[in-house]
């Protein structure tokens, strides 16, 4: 049954994936993006991770996918001008990745998954919320309070390049 | 394999209840609304399908149901068709976590059923966040698809208005989670038991009365914030009759029309829902324990509970009417700026006093 339920989650989310880059309409690709979000989202359940999956759609589906839809929307972007001489990455990028995909694969009988079946028993016992904020919290504090941190600087850049007349003749609002 | 069927029927059983009375308040909503608007404003209301027109609501949807279908030259025919559905599926899942009884359990054909909550999930709040977020999906898409200048204002309108408040929704439910230290609304529920004391809103600790973790900030951006979120007037930008027509829906006609207006109402039953169970105690009595219990009938404890619920979640209702016929709308500016000047620095300010009510006064 879970092996079912995988294979329909990965196939979409293979299938949706490519669809983002390939349908020639941006409304169309926003949304194939939507449902591999979803997809995503059921993968995390599988796996017993409900609080990322839930936090999936808010900040993916439901806050980043919305503003992207916000901007396909009000531009009306003309089907020409999306790629510009981009194959050449596309295809390093894509071959890269393939080679990649292979040597994983040929190399999956020599590790024992002896990871995974620790992990899910330790999140076993509590919530899972809980687990994730225990562990956010302390072992992880330094790399959250940097990512915190980037965010931080990433909000602060978004607002001087929106304001330009900043210090002078700014609008007031 | 019988016993996934089996809870797959009982699963669906539940659902089927649970729509249908939601299908059935949102029937009631309409009139409610369309009454109580009328006596606010000194005129009757329906009145003439059915005795004081409680018929109405039968009589509009046999209407909605058999008029033409037209969808605009333009429009992008799948959006177009998708995007009502889209919104009114989105309204009804996210009863699925609502407790609308008591936390009870039945043993029944070999397995555990709680009859008051389709699904115990332990995200409950994030699952409700989750949904709520993905609403504005079936209006952006609706107000794009119908080729329209007014519809496409109004998604965009509505994108932007969602977002913005959807943010409060989510910091006011912080303070209520810190309390309840738990996402299940099950358990957010259980842990307001025993008096109105008790309730988030109030904010007594468990052994005493004094409201030293109140909500009541929290309680009324989230109810502010839940009636932006819903596109209600004082809020209804998004489908502003005087300036848009009626916003996103403007080209919608029959059945499509009436899949956008049942989904507004379910999602303001919905908040009311949400509202009801974090902070003013869901289905617990003000009292503590229940009247029935004291006379002896502890088996039908369970309907106090579920009318002390229904009674909270009609006066949310009643409030959402009650704006209606008092507020004008808010200019556009207006209401980014309260959003994001003003709801947004006091529920933030929230978090952080009652992360310190809790630090210096814990409640256990």
């Amino acid at each position: 049954m879970e092996q079912v339920f995988f294979f329909y989650f990965a196939i979409v989310i293979a299938v949706t994936a490519v669809l983002v880059v390939a349908v020639r309409n941006p409304i169309y690709s926003a949304l194939s993006l939507l449902i591999m979000f979803f997809h995503v989202a059921g993968l995390y359940v599988m796996l017993h991770a409900e609080f990322l999956a839930a936090v999936q759609i808010i900040v993916y589906a439901g806050a980043i996918l919305v503003l992207y839809l916000f901007v396909v929307m009000l531009l009306n972007l003309r089907q020409d001008d999306r790629y510009h001489r981009q194959w050449p990455m596309v295809a390093a990028v894509g071959v890269t990745l393939v080679i990649e995909a292979i040597v994983l694969t040929a190399m999956k009988g020599w590790t024992s998954p002896v990871v995974a079946a620790g992990t899910e028993t330790t999140v076993g016992g509590v919530g899972n919320a809980e687990a994730i904020g225990d562990v956010l919290y302390t072992t992880y504090l330094f790399p959250f309070e940097v990512a915190s941190l980037i965010l931080l600087v990433a909000m602060i850049g978004a607002i001087l390049v929106a304001k330009k007349h900043i210090g002078g003749d700014a609008p007031q609002l | 394999m019988t016993e996934i069927s089996l809870r797959l029927a009982v699963s669906f059983a539940q659902i089927l209840a649970e729509m249908s009375i939601v299908m059935v308040t949102v029937a009631t909503m309409t009139y409610f609304e369309r009454k109580i608007l009328g006596w606010m404003q000194d005129r009757m209301g329906p009145m003439e399908v059915g005795p004081y027109g409680l018929l109405q609501p039968v009589a509009d949807g046999i209407k909605l149901f058999f008029k033409e279908d037209i969808i605009p030259a333009g429009a992008n025919r799948a959006m177009f068709k998708l995007a009502p559905v889209l919104t009114m599926v989105i309204a009804m899942i996210g009863f699925a976590v609502i407790p609308f009884g008591p936390d009870v359990s039945m043993e029944m054909f070999g397995m555990t059923i709680k009859p008051f909550v389709v699904a115990d999930i332990n995200i409950g709040v994030l699952y409700i966040l989750a949904i709520a977020s993905i609403g504005a999906y079936g209006i952006i898409l609706g107000g794009w698809a119908s080729n329209s200048k007014y519809s496409l204002l109004g998604g965009l309108r509505s994108a932007a208005q969602v977002i913005s408040y959807e943010l409060n929704v989510g910091l006011a439910i912080v303070g209520v989670l810190m309390l309840a230290g738990t996402l299940s609304l099950v358990q957010i529920t259980e842990a307001q038991s025993g008096g109105f004391w008790h309730w988030f809103i109030w904010g007594g600790r468990p052994d005493g009365f004094f409201p030293i973790h109140t909500q009541i900030f929290a309680f009324v951006v989230f109810v502010i914030s839940a009636v932006a979120e819903t596109n209600r007037i004082p809020f209804d930008l998004p489908e502003a009759e005087s300036e848009l027509v009626a916003g996103f829906f403007t080209e919608y006609s029959g059945m499509r029309f009436a899949f956008y207006v049942t989904a507004e109402y379910a999602n303001m039953l919905l908040v009311s829902c949400v509202a009801a169970s974090l902070f003013l105690g869901g289905w617990n009595a003000p009292y503590p324990g229940t009247i029935l219990e004291y006379i002896g009938l502890e088996q039908l404890a369970w309907i106090e509970h579920i009318i002390w619920f229904t009674g909270k979640v009609y006066f949310f209702l009643f409030l959402f009417i009650w704006l209606r016929a008092t507020l004008p709308r808010l200019r556009y500016d207006q209401l980014m700026r309260f959003g994001w000047k003003v709801m947004l620095p006091i529920a933030l300010a929230n978090i952080v006093i009652t992360a310190l009510t809790l630090y210096f006064f814990p409640r256990s």
